[in-house]
């Protein structure tokens, strides 16, 4: 029931704003995340934005792995 | 970076196995709070891919799951009402009540509508002014501050045919009254991502800090999640106890500020029944006095007839993760997701219903 998805923000207007699902376009709102901008990737739960995705961590936690990976082998 | 296929690769998924095996000597119970957690490691074979040594157990953490019998027959006996549309998530209509479903009031004559989000609730509220939207409001911390959201649209644009039952529930409080039970010892915490996003990993801290649990916050990749067992599995080797986060990308210590202040904004703790644990004192939410117009609970007076559980369902022990659906002697005999008799079997994120889908007898 908690489940979010991150979509990436296409549009702003406002408090609200245009994301991209996969190739499909939905309206969502921004009212817990007014720090969003276009272009941010954000968690999406129930029409709401309720996170913005840190790109910079990601990559991070990516590398991290890869090193393990890496280790492993 | 689309933050789902690159969480996914299972080269990386293989890398941090190998290092789960080499790490973890001791027999270590784990227990994921969140049902979202308990799909995808169900889905992704995640019990299977780690060492024999390492067990999982699911939580309570699933807002469906929990709502007491005689909340979900108070929401009944609102859509009952004449005038009144019921506004849900799909996840509800299903649960069994004492005597009925949401659904077969629906089937009866209520009208009881599937809602994606508050908004669309908010849309139908005011495409019919003459009649009355409640939104049935469960779901955790990542869910409240959405609902917040959407009372304090409806006072902005003033519309006065709106409001929320409110059978919301705060995660915290429960494991504490889950670790005082003391019924099962655990060694870790995989911590719920999305309710973190919003709480913040620091709404853990007591569980590290009181109790000598190790916490980490996981996301909902099968990376993410094996990053958080690696995680626990190197903190209890070495003897710690402390939060961490395998989510970073989603989530910090703090949480979402902007979230918390309006969900305090809208409402204010209060006792909530859940099902297998009783009453857990300010484990609820309540609508504050200044939101009372939108309050379902002073709006109609409801008394619904005393709630009758249903026999020989043991959903309750296993939200507590005293027992597991395979302990059941209803478990695929008589309960099934076409038949369910408990809310474990009716939500996709219930125990029972992942054990039944994903094979584990």
């Amino acid at each position: 029931m908690c489940l979010a998805v991150p979509v990436k923000i296409t549009k702003i207007d406002g408090k609200e704003a245009d994301v991209d699902i996969g190739g499909i376009s939905q309206h969502i709102s921004l009212w817990l995340t007014p720090e969003a901008k276009v272009g941010d990737y954000v968690l999406l739960h129930t029409g709401y934005a309720i996170s913005v995705l840190d790109q910079a961590e990601a990559a991070e936690t990516l590398k991290l792995f890869e090193d393990i990976a890496k280790a492993d082998k | 970076m689309k933050f789902i296929s690159e969480f996914r690769d299972s080269e990386l998924a293989q890398g941090l196995i190998s290092d789960i095996r080499g790490k973890s000597k001791q027999k270590v119970r784990l227990m994921e709070f969140c049902g979202g957690h308990t799909v995808a490691i169900f889905k992704y074979g995640i019990r299977q891919a780690l060492p024999a040594n390492i067990e999982l157990v699911s939580g309570p953490g699933c807002p469906v799951c929990v709502t007491a019998t005689s909340d979900i027959d108070k929401a009944i006996a609102l859509a009952m009402v004449p005038g009144v549309i019921i506004t849900s998530f799909g996840d509800m209509l299903r649960v069994p009540g004492s005597r009925a479903s949401l659904q077969q009031a629906r089937a009866a004559g209520a009208d009881v509508r599937i809602v994606y989000s508050t908004l669309d609730a908010l849309t139908i509220a005011q495409e019919n002014p003459a009649k009355t939207v409640v939104f049935i409001g469960v779901g955790f911390e990542t869910t409240a501050p959405t609902i917040a959201a959407s009372v304090l649209q409806a006072k902005e644009q003033r519309i006065k045919n709106y409001s929320v039952l409110s059978l919301h529930k705060l995660c915290p409080p429960v494991i504490k009254t889950i670790l005082d039970a003391g019924e099962v010892k655990l060694n870790g915490l995989i911590c719920p991502g999305h309710v973190s996003a919003v709480t913040g990993s620091n709404a853990w801290e007591f569980v590290a800090r009181d109790y000598g649990i190790p916490c980490v916050v996981a996301g909902f990749e099968p990376t993410d999640i094996l990053q958080c067992v690696d995680m626990l599995v190197t903190q209890v080797e070495n003897r710690r106890a402390k939060v961490e986060i395998a989510y970073k990308r989603g989530v910090t210590p703090e949480g979402n500020l902007q979230a918390q202040k309006i969900m305090r904004q809208v409402f204010e703790p209060c006792p909530a029944n859940w099902r297998g644990m009783g009453k857990v004192p300010d484990s609820g939410l309540k609508l504050r006095q200044k939101f009372a117009d939108f309050d379902a609970e002073v709006a109609f007076d409801i008394k619904p007839e005393p709630a009758v559980e249903p026999k020989g369902c043991i959903c309750g022990e296993i939200l507590r993760g005293v027992k597991t659906p395979a302990d059941c002697r209803l478990f695929r005999k008589v309960c099934s997701p076409e038949n369910p008799v408990g809310p474990c079997m009716v939500s996709s994120e219930g125990s029972c219903s992942a054990y039944y889908l994903y094979g584990e007898h």
